[in-house]
């Protein structure tokens, strides 16, 4: 069974394996409410391939989309990222310690080996 | 793929280092999260061989990561399997990931490079072909902060 928690990381890590995407995210976390051909101009695709990425990281709910007139502004979902910073942070934090420990443990034994004269 | 990454410099020779990755002696006096060092280790440092760590949190729980070894050259890299066996995080429970060590002699001694990537799920499997490794990485750190606000 596929808890919430894993699918919703599994669901952005798949949204993020996109270049595209990626790119789009990138930028958006810089400048709030752009519109759709803001976001689209750097790309070499049209404009419907770009909504397309859109509705992908929209589904994700990495995104928020907003109509005023004729315009839809484009702002990234605030905390979108965080079951991925968690997985990482939680990993760090793990392997800090023990290579803290590691750091320690091997001085210590590369000062025995000095002494013994090797 | 996710992956983490750490670097720490040592003051000690490679060969040094690299024994404390693989003997299980050596695992047991290091291996495993902060204040809780772990009670028991084994390992058979060669190529297939298995490798076991327990540890105990304080909440009494007994926890216990294992894997294999799947490249060793003595004293330069090491490719781990890993996965929590027992205890762990509960969406992490039989998630297979790959643990990297590289070591490389620098001035001081060893400069040691971790890198930890899940590999189990098809999402992270696809995005290993594709290759963009650390991408993610970058990406969220960038978003660190605006989501801790």
């Amino acid at each position: 069974m596929v808890n919430y928690r894993e699918d919703r990381l599994n669901r952005i890590f798949a949204v993020l394996s996109d270049p595209t995407r990626r790119a789009i995210l990138a930028r958006l976390a810089s400048e709030r409410g752009l519109s759709v051909s803001d976001l689209a101009e750097p790309f070499a695709i049209k404009l419907p391939a770009v909504m397309k990425h859109l509705d992908v990281l929209d589904d994700a709910g990495l995104i928020r989309r907003s109509k005023t007139g004729r315009t839809v502004r484009v702002t990234i979902a605030d905390g979108c990222l965080k079951p991925a910073v968690d997985w990482l942070e939680r990993r760090e934090r793990f392997w800090s310690a023990s290579l803290d420990r590691l750091v320690d443990f091997a001085e210590a034994k590369e000062r025995q080996a000095k002494e013994q004269g090797r | 793929m996710t992956t983490a990454t750490l670097v720490r410099r040592i003051a000690a020779r490679p060969d040094i280092v690299f024994d404390a990755l693989v003997t299980a002696e050596d695992i047991g006096s290091w291996w495993g999260p902060a204040d809780f060092p772990a009670i028991s280790a084994a390992s058979d440092p060669r190529v297939g061989g298995a490798f076991e760590v327990r540890f105990c949190t304080a909440d009494g729980r007994e926890h216990v990561c294992a894997g294999e070894f799947l490249e060793i050259t003595r004293p330069t890299q090491l490719v781990m399997s890993w996965r929590w066996t027992s205890g762990g995080e509960d969406d992490e429970r039989d998630r297979v990931s790959r643990v990297e060590f590289r070591l490389r002699a620098i001035d001081i001694g060893t400069e040691l490079t971790l890198v930890h990537a899940e590999l189990s799920t098809e999402v992270s499997a696809r995005s290993h072909e594709w290759g963009w490794g650390g991408a993610l990485d970058k990406l969220t750190r960038r978003f660190r902060e605006g989501d801790r606000s």
